[in-house]
């Protein structure tokens, strides 16, 4: 954030910038960026209502940023606090990093939506609410003991209380639909509402229905009736007093689209095989946060993509493994507790030194922990969690659309180093989304797997541990005359492979493995420091921080801390400028969803003193908690 | 077997095996089985280039290090996952695991059944001795139940597998019983195995001549055997004894029971369908005996064919390029609409 936008981070309208929209007669209030949340039961619809929003404010040119946020249960009981499901999206004129600390406006669907969300927004907030839903049965499910509509405790916020049922109902009667199931269409009555509050087209979303349901006349037509009854709403009852308009942000030039992290991971993952030349093999076995990429990449076989689900986690690392052996690109994504299961897997992976490709989409833990929540605790777990010095290499990706970028440069490290390399996102990155400027793939540079065909040592032997400058080795591929040989996970000699139980040898491959994966450090760039450069604390971060952090040190910037920003891609091993880097300021700290993983390595490596900001409520840092924290030892520097 | 290169008659079974020292206790099974595997390899043809033996953990999954093939000594119990990855990944390779009753049934039950099911084109070998060796003694999923071992002092409480049957409860398509001691009869079981394309369970009595010899005496030895093997053959009466005195009939209760040929006449005597779709009465024999307590059936219990694994996996994308052409990443980036945003 830029101090010019700084001063408006308030949505209080200047009416000397109010604009005319041709769609409608009210004139709209220009703002410079707007935090919506919608809210609701979790069968109400909210994370589609959500998606449907972002992108018809992508498609109309403004920057965002989104944050899902759903329970664990499919469908908790209706109504109760436990299934509220949310979705908040952040849309700017200008280049912005988090889905906002605050919401401007809230739309509750009911009163536990309101409940669980309204502690949320600023005094002066804006809340729409669902009248129709606030009887007595959900109020006291919500645990109201009064109206809140009626008691006076909204009084800070701007109410407008709203029959969307009522009017959901009405308009779709004419589309034949029977009152149960036009009720369904709520969600986008509250969508053409907003949309009208904030000048979104609706285009976007009646294509969208049309592919999506034309095949169901009833629902199709009941949507759409729905969403442009509550345009209209907006438009002819005055019961809303104000319009705005966020205009369309500056961005790069060139064609975007929305991608969430999931998704831009299996595009990473479908382009690394193309750059390596290597056919890709994934196999993985459900579970949340992670899903959603084996489920994209099954749908792409056309580029020889081969998915296998898997009996269990242990089993799709193993097939990964296999394939690897075989000379695909093996790849096995998963979150917290799959990690666990894998380790053994992974210890071989070492062991053998066989590429391969790890994704842990990381969620609240330990064991089940918060499933459907984000967190980023298992950056431990990734370096450490094997028995026996098994070092493989990190990578932690920043944004939605960087899970792309991170996902090649993890396969890039793995092949060009022959070792397992594990790639960390989480449940935030998975689930939020961003405009994402396409690439050109013949932009990206290529990394192809090379094959030995010809024996490496005397008499025609074939030496599997016979190792280059970077003790790297060479991979030879089943099928090859003349190569054969086995690898396993005994400790056997360097250069032949042969199982060996001398100590001497065990003492060498334990320091020529970790060599290895520490000599990657000449493969990577160095880190780059955003931000004031002669500043006198560092902020440092790794994955789904990245926005954060880059927007509360802006703001600390703004109040006057002299404060920079270090994000880190590479957390094994760490770029070779880091320690340097570090000790050339005064303080330095390391926000995480953890207790201080982080700051535990970097103390250790580097004899640094970092201290640690954590957050481990199950949603992002606000960018005002990490400015405040700043703030705070800027003070007491001083 | 895949191999059909020149050279191949001319290998011998030294090209199959390694510089290693074999290190095996004097007088273990294993040797035995390791001999019949590679003569079967010289005999069949095949190409140690595109032959892989992966294994898991425990004394007979130190088999690979012994086949101067491709191979890979794993992990306890994964063999059949690792393999089940290589497989679909590289249809042209011929995939074995070699595993035991601990690693196959205990730690690697779950990886085991599930590549029966999907028939992955892999042949596990399962060496049973019912004991646990390497760690030195313990029982294993299919010790019979009183087993005194080190951890058993007052006997296992456990009941054992029958690896025949949980084959055939999870859908294998090929599952046979041989013994280690029978060279002839070993071979004939791995060339029926090697000629199968799908998953093959082949389970192998070996005697663990440390921890528990002589579990399988009573129909392996000389003097008992004539009395206790009942030899399967696809398209023969099941008959036995040193006079073929004994056969087995299908009862109309579905169950298999063995009866003396001459009490009810030849013509009542079961013949074995080992190509019969429905695995039921591959399964009845099955339960003839629990281990190697009383007449026991060896051979081909069955071997039918469905389509495999890899065979799938390459359809369906190959269907699916028909379907959208070879995959452009400029389109995949593109899924789901676009806008521009122009300088």
């Amino acid at each position: 954030m830029n101090p010019s936008r700084e001063r408006l981070r308030s949505t209080v309208p200047d009416d000397s910038t109010a604009v005319a929209d041709p769609r409608s007669d009210r004139p709209a209030h220009k703002v410079e960026h707007v935090v919506v949340r919608f809210a609701g039961d979790s069968g109400d619809g909210m994370q589609l209502t959500g998606d449907r929003f972002t992108l018809a404010s992508a498609i109309f040119g403004n920057d965002l940023v989104t944050f899902p946020s759903f329970p664990a249960e499919i469908r908790a009981p209706a109504g109760t606090l436990a299934g509220v499901s949310s979705f908040q999206v952040h849309f700017s004129d200008s280049d912005i990093h988090t889905p906002g600390d605050k919401p401007n406006v809230l739309v509750a669907m009911n009163p536990a939506a309101l409940s669980a969300n309204v502690g949320d927004l600023p005094p002066g907030g804006t809340v729409i609410v669902n009248i129709d839903a606030f009887d007595e049965r959900n109020l006291q499910k919500a645990g109201y003991e009064t109206n809140p509509l009626e008691d006076g405790s909204l009084d800070a916020y701007v109410v407008y209380p709203v029959p969307m049922t009522t009017i959901t109902v009405e308009v779709a009667k004419e589309t034949g639909a029977k009152p149960r199931e036009a009720e369904r269409s709520k969600n986008f009555f509250a969508l053409g509402l907003v949309s009208w509050m904030y000048s979104r087209p609706l285009e976007p979303t009646i294509r969208w229905n049309e592919e999506k349901f034309g095949r169901n006349r009833t629902v199709a037509d009941s949507n759409r009736a729905a969403l442009e009854a509550g345009w209209n709403f907006g438009e002819t009852t005055e019961v809303i007093a104000d319009r705005y308009e966020v205009s369309p942000a500056p961005l790069a030039a060139g064609e975007y689209r929305s991608i969430n992290g999931n998704t831009a991971t299996a595009y990473g993952i479908i382009t690394a095989g193309q750059l390596a030349n290597l056919p890709v093999f994934l196999a993985s076995y459900p579970i949340t946060p992670a899903s959603d990429i084996l489920h994209e990449l099954a749908r792409h076989k056309n580029f020889g993509v081969r998915t296998m689900q898997a009996e269990d986690e242990i089993a799709a690392v193993g097939a990964a493994l296999g394939a690897a052996f075989g000379g695909h690109l093996g790849v096995t994504t998963t979150s917290g507790p799959g990690l666990d299961l894998k380790s053994e897997t992974l210890g071989l992976a070492v062991q053998l030194e066989i590429p391969m490709l790890i994704v842990d989409v990381q969620r609240g833990g330990p064991s089940t922990g918060l499933p459907t929540k984000t967190e980023q605790a298992d950056l431990l777990a990734a370096m450490f969690g094997r028995h026996g010095e098994s070092p493989i290499p990190i990578l932690a990706a920043r944004t939605p659309g960087d899970c792309f970028y991170a996902a090649v440069e993890a396969a890039r490290i793995a092949i060009g180093h022959m070792t397992p390399v594990i790639l960390l996102t989480d449940g935030y990155l998975a689930n939020g989304s961003e405009p994402w400027l396409i690439p050109d793939p013949e932009s990206l540079d290529a990394f192809p797997a090379e094959f030995v065909t010809e024996p490496n040592g005397a008499d025609g032997q074939y030496l599997p541990y016979l190792r280059d400058g970077r003790y790297v080795r060479p991979w030879a591929l089943p099928g090859t005359p003349g190569l054969e040989h086995r690898i396993g996970g005994i400790e056997h000699e360097d250069g032949t492979g042969n199982v060996s139980y001398d100590p001497a040898n065990h003492a060498h491959m334990v320091e020529v493995r970790a060599a290895k994966v520490a000599r990657i450090a000449d493969d990577i760039p160095d880190a780059a420091v955003e931000g004031d450069q002669d500043a006198d604390i560092l902020v440092i971060g790794w994955g789904s921080t990245y926005g954060s952090i880059r927007a509360g040190v802006e703001q600390a910037a703004q109040a006057g801390a002299r404060a920079a920003h270090v994000h880190l891609r590479h957390l094994n091993p760490f770029p070779k400028n880091l320690g340097a880097l570090l000790g050339r300021y005064d303080r330095v700290l390391a926000p995480e969803m953890n207790r201080g993983q982080l700051a535990m390595l970097l103390r250790s490596r580097f004899l640094e003193d970092v201290q640690t900001l954590s957050k481990m409520e199950g949603s992002p840092f606000l960018a005002e908690e990490i400015a405040a924290k700043i703030q705070e030892i800027a003070e007491a520097r001083s | 077997m895949t191999d059909t290169t020149t050279e191949s008659t001319t290998r011998t079974r030294k090209d199959f095996q390694t510089d290693q020292e074999v290190r095996w206790c004097p007088g273990c099974g294993d040797y035995t089985i390791l001999a019949s595997v590679q003569n079967f390899l010289v005999d069949t043809g095949a190409d140690p280039a595109k032959t892989v033996f992966v294994s898991g953990i425990g004394c007979s999954s130190r088999f690979p290090y012994y086949m101067n093939t491709y191979g890979m000594h794993s992990i306890h119990g994964r063999a059949p996952a690792i393999a089940t990855g290589l497989a679909s990944a590289r249809p042209d390779l011929d995939v074995w695991v070699v595993t035991g009753d601990g690693d196959a049934l205990s730690i690697g039950g779950n990886h085991f059944i599930h590549a029966l099911r999907r028939n992955v084109n892999l042949k596990i070998l399962l060496f049973n001795n019912q004991i646990y060796g390497l760690t030195k003694g313990q029982y294993s999923p299919t010790s019979e139940p009183g087993k005194v071992t080190k951890s058993t002092p007052f006997g296992s409480i456990d009941q054992p597998f029958n690896p025949i049957s949980l084959a055939l409860g999870a859908e294998a398509t090929f599952v046979a019983r041989t013994l280690d001691m029978d060279r002839p009869h070993t071979a004939e079981i791995l060339r029926a195995a090697g000629a199968h394309r799908g998953a093959v369970l082949v389970e192998i009595w070996q005697n663990c001549n440390v921890f528990n010899d002589k579990a399988f005496e009573l129909v392996t030895g000389k003097a008992s055997r004539d009395e206790n093997q009942i030899r399967l053959e696809h398209g023969a009466p099941i008959r036995f004894g040193p006079e073929s005195e004994h056969g087995v009939v299908f009862t109309s209760r579905g169950r298999a029971e063995i009866v003396e040929v001459s009490e009810v006449g030849e013509e009542a005597i079961a013949v074995h369908d080992a190509h019969r779709d429905d695995p039921s009465l591959a399964f009845t024999l099955s339960r003839l005996s629990n281990g190697p307590y009383g007449p026991t059936p060896i051979g081909v219990f069955r071997q039918v064919e469905r389509p495999t694994y890899d065979e799938q996996m390459a359809q369906q994308l190959a269907a699916a390029q028909k379907r959208s052409g070879p995959g452009d990443l400029a389109t995949l980036y593109r899924t789901g609409g676009t806008w521009a945003v122009s300088a």
